[in-house]
């Protein structure tokens, strides 16, 4: 099971009042648990990635590991401590305002 | 006893305010969608039940929230449920394409940008959304950049009525401060295929066949801040308002300017009079006296605050020209909130009632056709948009 982690907003958005543990087939890469939570989640498509072109909202952030991955190829493997559940993958929002 | 709703959407939600017919005593319910913008909320006149918001955020984009009981519980149009393994796919309630070239795969036409240079068009958000009078699963959406979207399963999917980009004008058109939306909707209630909307800062369009083709309705106006004052588009209409007894009579705010026009926007004409200042964002027309306008003044487009910190509706009952200040109950000093365009409606009991809100996170209304004011909510996110439903 794939742990994620959402900002606040998005799970109100999606009735969520916790963690999201997702099954996740195939290889895990941000784009199969990105699809996965949308499948599930179809209320949050459009909100985390691009309808159309499937990039990153600009103001939206992928860390996992300690890591920031926003940057990395939405196909390449996910760290292991993701890929086997012993760590999340975050969802995060851009820190804004005054 | 009729019963009045008004559903207000602010920066960091939506509330809905219910009060008798009195309008003395006011239940305020919310905030729903906390912390996100809420650009617009309108009920369907054909199922007051139905109500349509636009929920959107600078970080996870568009949502559109529609409610089927007055506003006590809301869902994403088709988004809801899970997809069942080999069902039909989940409804895209939040997914504006623009129209595409088939040839390109790029959306059609360019618009101009701030450098004067041909700029793709890239949705943004809902600004307003407009229910059929008659249909309630039929809505209209007004968007950033200036398009017009239609949805005719209640939200669930959208598609662009793209003649109104595609009319020719559209690669003139460009943004004005506060970007390139779509922010007026009015449907014709004698004539189903005729609808006006406005657009910052290209203008007013009007079509006569439900959307297929449009043409600019912009003559009279006149716009000292373009190079060609009386071009055919790129005035900034800031609102248009019609009573549904007289559809053919418009009236608009322009960034400034009150205009009039009595043939449906092929002609308008200055009704400015003695306002103290024709800037401003809001107008609308009394109920039941299709003569009656109201308008609220503020200081410029630099300023953007009622004149000597004193907040004043301006009523007109000879359709423009002739305008008197209504103070009772306002803010009569240190007063420097904005009532931005969406934020003024009024309800159709007997004795009418308006309502408008503040940037400043007021809401007023008036139980008598704007003789006399009074908040019925001090402390609210700043306000966006007010609009009012009259309930049996």
């Amino acid at each position: 099971m794939i742990v994620v982690v959402l900002p606040p907003h998005l799970r109100t958005l999606a009735h969520i009042s916790g963690d999201v543990q997702l099954e996740v087939p195939g290889q895990i890469t941000q784009r199969a648990v990105l699809d996965a939570l949308e499948a599930r989640y179809p209320m949050l498509c459009g909100t985390i990635r691009d309808q159309v072109t499937k990039e990153r909202r600009p103001f939206l952030r992928f860390f996992a590991c300690e890591g920031d991955l926003s940057h990395e190829s939405p196909d390449a493997p996910l760290p292991e401590p993701v890929a086997s559940g012993k760590e999340p993958f975050f969802i995060i929002g851009a820190i804004a305002g005054g | 006893m009729s019963k009045v709703r008004v559903l207000v959407g602010t920066r960091k939600g939506a509330f809905i305010l219910e009060s008798d017919g009195k309008r003395e005593k006011w239940d305020v319910k919310g905030p729903h969608f906390a912390g996100w913008e809420m650009y617009h909320l309108k009920g369907s006149p054909a199922d007051p039940n139905r109500i349509y918001a636009s929920q959107t955020s600078g970080w996870f984009g568009q949502v559109i929230q529609r409610s089927s009981d007055g506003g006590k519980t809301w869902e994403t149009p088709g988004g809801e449920k899970m997809p069942a393994p080999g069902g039909p796919p989940p409804g895209k309630s939040n997914h504006f394409l623009y129209d595409s070239s088939p040839e390109t795969g790029k959306p059609l036409t360019t618009h101009q940008w701030y450098d004067g240079t041909q700029h793709p068009w890239e949705f943004k958000r809902v600004w307003h959304l407009e229910p059929s009078l008659t249909d309630p699963d039929t809505v209209y959406a007004g968007v950033e950049d200036a398009a017009l979207f239609k949805s005719t399963d209640g939200g669930k999917s959208w598609h662009e009525l793209s003649g109104l980009r595609g009319h020719g004008t559209g690669p003139k058109w460009q943004p004005g401060a506060g970007g390139m939306c779509l922010h007026t909707v009015v449907l014709d209630p004698s004539n189903p295929g005729r609808i006006f909307v406005a657009i910052s800062a290209a203008g007013a369009f009007r079509t006569d066949d439900g959307g297929k083709t449009w043409k600019p309705i912009n003559q009279g106006l006149r716009s000292q801040y373009i190079p060609d004052p009386t071009a055919e588009i790129g005035h900034c209409v800031h609102r248009i308002a019609q009573h549904k007894a007289r559809p053919n009579v418009l009236y608009m705010q322009k960034h400034w300017d009150v205009m009039r026009s009595n043939n449906a926007g092929d002609q308008w004409e200055e009704v400015s009079g003695n306002l103290p200042t024709d800037f401003g964002f809001v107008i609308d027309v009394h109920a039941h006296e299709p003569e009656t306008i109201y308008v609220v003044p503020i200081k410029s487009d630099g300023e953007h605050f009622p004149m000597d910190g004193k907040l004043r509706v301006y009523r007109s009952k000879t359709g423009g020209n002739e305008w008197e200040a209504l103070s009772k109950g306002l803010p009569e000093r240190d007063c420097y909130v904005n009532v931005l365009r969406d934020a003024m409606a009024v309800d159709s009991l007997d004795s009418c009632g308006i309502y408008f809100g503040t940037t400043g996170g007021q809401v007023y209304g008036s139980a008598d056709a704007g003789n006399s004011w009074a908040p019925i909510v001090r402390d609210l996110p700043a306000v966006l948009s007010v609009e009012v439903q009259t309930l049996p």
